[in-house]
């Protein structure tokens, strides 16, 4: 098995799909009639589903990822969620960051991983994080964790127009962060930080260069987040964890052209991303989670749905066992949580912990705040879990 | 060779506002101290921003879904405003008073709370109290329309307490529970949902058919107390006074550890701290006379760079030396969005506790983001504040000496002290070129490029960091 020139370590690519997916719409139950009474203006109709059973069936947008369901690629987890799910988009997914329902924390799962990973801070470069700002999952106390909003263009001072006044610049910022021993606590820390930052942009800017791909990548924004995953993964730049988001799944309106236009983008881009990764001999060792903050409501609104409970989640990956995990929530309207929501039938700690045990072969119960019930994705690990 | 009167009024206009253009300074510096001191303690004797101006360049305030954009017209405001002391202290409250707008997801609720704190910032703690108790906003951040004389819920209680007032360890869990006793049926009529009817704001209600309006035992005090009684009370603890002035601290002065460390760690000045506690005794609670014991104090005078500036301040103190955005435009929306990007985003903390401050706003990404706004604002020359600084370099046509050449760019730009390390980079940056000269057309050119170079190395330096 070829690597990436980093050896085989595991690598974890977390896909955060921001506003609440509808999870029935994404995966859908297309012979249930409970459903379709449910969802009369925004239902997808049995014959434009793409079926992977007799009762289920992809939304027609979500092509790429049946394919890579058929070639047994995609585990999908289905009722995943916690009990008393939060209707709000931030507290919401600041649960899901945090795996803190029940109270406000600010040390993220993801920054607990890389301080496992990366004890000494040495590589700053552990986790990368695409789009500006640093999800709460990224952020701890301590915890280095690079957040790029353009690649081709980041780094510090990166408006300058002439290159030679910029190196000579970023060489007087070196400098400047460079304080004498004894300068105190706080001096010391903005140094390190800064000399840090400057020495990840610099490393993290050979990753464009090295770059070449056959697959044409789409031109909207996960297509691009996911073309940079590639780009610094097969660089052999040490990242294990990669973060990428892809908004507006808030569909209160207006579902059925928009849900259809964003699926379309995320299913593709994640296709492309696998097959990238394959194209360079770099598929092996990495593995994929998609997730959001909460699934919707089960009967439409006319136009759109409104927040609810219950949604699903992806794990993709060269050695997932493709297939059907967890139960689908119960449809019979009897069986509705508080009458008109999903109920959760998978807490999603348990799937955090699944990837961190069974794929980074990193013990899941300090970093997601216990032992919860685990699913079987893997057909092989890396790490002999 | 700074000006000592002028490096002062830059130190009180960063801490009390955020920050001045080098102009702004110039004028303060003709006055005395403790008068210019007096006039930002009397915001009402200035006029206020013009609110329709602002609103016709950014007609979505109006109907704002999410509070960024509210954000960015705030930092607006803190750049605009002839009143810097009203803002800073809203500013303030807004940390202390933490209300977060992700759990109503009422943007207009927000806006008016911080505009409550414009309002009453500066007025007795007792106001200020009174007011955020009654504030919509905050009843339901902290659930006190949960809070009912059947089945009473602690939160709002527990919080006044401990994050709002007194701090751990002053009372007890029984003190808790009365103090939330005493807020029962303070609630808010709920307002219209934004969908599909827009933003409505919302009120307070008192449900007196759900107060228990039964004897109470509170701090040692007895009686059928409401809500008003416990303030009363609690703004009369020593421990009050002395976690308000340690916040004050904090916030005005220099950087303290966080919030929860303070009932294990001391302060780092404890007199500074004792002599703010007096001042709220001797004026009963009263802010305004706090903060001038605050300001005029040799501690506080002395305690130059002595905070990391905060996203707001790091992003509005840049734009006044940038000199931009003296008049609203569309772009005033964005503000919002850069603070977020530093870790700050204004009427939405992440947590009642508010925001970490100190060396905890700086990590690898904010670091960046931070450096970068700095250095793209500061270093083109063709933006005003820029342009002056060329302009007055380049009275008499040079030549200005490499030594010169950094020493007043860092005096213009602040006046900024640095370490030795920062300004031998910079020198050498200076001594490169050779002198700025100014005295043809093609010296001119070069001199100003080298000059907004200058300012950007100044801008990028860890001591812009610091307020």
């Amino acid at each position: 098995m070829a690597g990436n020139g980093n050896g085989q370590e595991p690598v974890l690519v977390v896909i955060q799909l921001t506003g609440g997916v509808d999870f029935m719409n994404t995966l859908v139950p297309y012979t249930n009639g409970a459903y379709h009474d449910a969802r009369p203006a925004v239902g997808i109709k049995p014959d434009e589903v793409l079926p992977i059973n007799d009762t289920l069936g992809f939304h027609p947008s979500a092509a790429r990822l049946k394919d890579l369901y058929d070639d047994g690629k995609v585990a999908v987890v289905q009722g995943i969620g916690y009990e008393n799910s939060s209707r709000s988009h931030f507290r919401g997914m600041d649960i899901w960051h945090t795996c803190e329902p029940d109270k406000i924390s600010t040390q993220g799962w993801v920054a607990k991983v890389i301080r496992e990973l990366d004890p000494d801070s040495e590589n700053p470069l552990t986790c990368v994080s695409f789009g500006r700002g640093l999800p709460r999952a990224l952020a701890a106390p301590g915890v280095t964790a690079t957040s790029v909003g353009d690649l081709d263009n980041y780094g510090l001072m990166t408006d300058a127009e002439i290159e030679q006044e910029r190196a000579e610049d970023l060489e007087l910022f070196k400098r400047m962060y460079t304080p004498a021993v004894g300068a105190g606590v706080v001096t010391d820390y903005l140094g390190q930080t800064g000399r840090d930052a400057l020495a990840g942009a610099d490393v993290l800017k050979q990753a464009p260069a090295r770059y070449t791909t056959n697959v044409e990548w789409g031109a909207n924004p996960i297509a691009k987040s996911l073309r940079d995953v590639a780009r610094v993964h097969t660089a052999g730049l040490g990242t294990r964890i990669f973060y990428a988001q892809h908004g507006g799944y808030d569909h209160h309106s207006h579902e059925l052209p928009n849900l259809s236009r964003l699926l379309g983008e995320l299913t593709g881009a994640i296709s492309d991303l696998q097959q990238d990764l394959r194209e360079h001999n770099a598929a092996d060792e990495v593995t994929f989670l998609v997730f959001t903050e909460f699934g919707r409501r089960m009967k439409d609104n006319g136009s759109g749905t409104d927040h609810g409970s219950g949604g699903g989640a992806y794990i993709i990956g060269e050695h997932v066992a493709g297939g059907l995990y967890a139960e689908y929530p119960p449809l019979d309207p009897a069986d509705w949580l508080n009458s008109e929501d999903l109920r959760h039938t998978i807490d999603f700690r348990g799937i955090y912990g699944t990837v961190l045990e069974q794929w980074m072969g990193i013990d899941p119960v300090p970093m997601v705040g216990g032992s919860f019930e685990q699913i079987r994705p893997y057909t092989k690990t890396l790490v002999g879990a | 060779m700074a000006d000592e009167q002028l490096a002062l009024m830059a130190h009180l206009l960063r801490r009390a506002g955020a920050g001045a253009s080098r102009e702004e300074l110039e004028e303060y510096a003709k006055r005395p101290y403790e008068e210019v001191v007096e006039d930002l303690l009397h915001p009402e004797r200035f006029p206020e921003p013009d609110e329709d101006l602002i609103r016709r360049y950014c007609p979505t305030l109006t109907n704002a879904d999410t509070p960024i954009i509210w954000a960015g017209h705030w930092i607006y405001r803190m750049v605009n405003t002839r009143r810097p002391l009203e803002e800073k202290m809203a500013l303030f409250w807004h940390h202390v008073l933490a209300t977060g707008w992700f759990k109503a997801e009422h943007a207009s609720s927000m806006v008016a709370q911080i505009q409550m704190f414009r309002e009453n910032g500066l007025e007795n703690l007792r106001t200020i109290l009174t007011d955020v108790s009654k504030d919509p906003a905050m009843i339901c951040w902290l659930d006190n329309c949960e809070n009912l004389a059947t089945a009473s819920n602690e939160n709002y209680g527990r919080e006044l307490l401990e994050l709002f007032s007194m701090g751990i360890g002053g009372y007890t869990e029984t003190d808790v529970k009365m103090a939330a006793r005493a807020f029962t049926g303070w609630t808010f009529q709920q307002p219209i949902p934004l969908y599909p009817y827009g933003q409505f704001p919302s009120q307070f209600e008192y449900h007196e058919d759900e107060h228990d309006d039964s004897e109470k035992t509170f701090l040692g005090h007895s009686g059928r107390f409401n809500g008003e009684d416990v303030i009363d009370i609690i703004v009369q603890q020593e421990a009050t006074a002395r976690f308000i002035s340690r916040h004050l601290y904090n916030f005005f002065v220099a950087d303290e550890p966080q919030v929860p460390a303070w009932s294990v760690t001391p302060p780092q000045d404890p007199e500074a701290v004792e002599t703010l506690v007096r001042a709220y005794f001797d004026s009963d609670a009263d802010m305004r006379s706090v903060m001038r014991t605050l300001l005029t104090s040799d501690f506080f005078r002395a305690a130059r760079f002595k905070r990391v500036k905060s996203p707001a301040e790091f992003v509005a103190g840049t734009l006044k030396l940038s000199g931009e955005l003296r008049a609203p435009e569309p772009a005033v929306g964005e503000l919002g969005d850069v603070a977020a990007a530093m870790g700050q985003k204004l009427y939405d903390p992440p947590s009642v506790e508010g925001w970490h401050t100190g060396k905890e706003w700086i990590d690898g990404g904010t670091l960046i983001e931070r450096v970068n706004f700095a250095v793209s604002h500061l270093r083109d020359v063709s933006k005003p504040g820029p342009r002056a600084i060329v302009e007055r370099l380049s009275e008499g046509g040079g030549p200005v000496g490499p030594d010169d050449f950094v020493d007043r760019c860092l005096d213009l730009l602040g006046p900024l002290e640095v370490s030795a390390e920062t300004r031998a980079a910079l020198l050498e940056f200076a001594q490169d070129g050779g002198d700025l000269r100014f005295n043809s057309k093609k010296a001119r050119r070069s001199s100003e490029a080298r000059v907004g170079r200058m300012l950007g190395l100044i801008a990028a330096a860890p001591e812009y960091q610091f307020a």
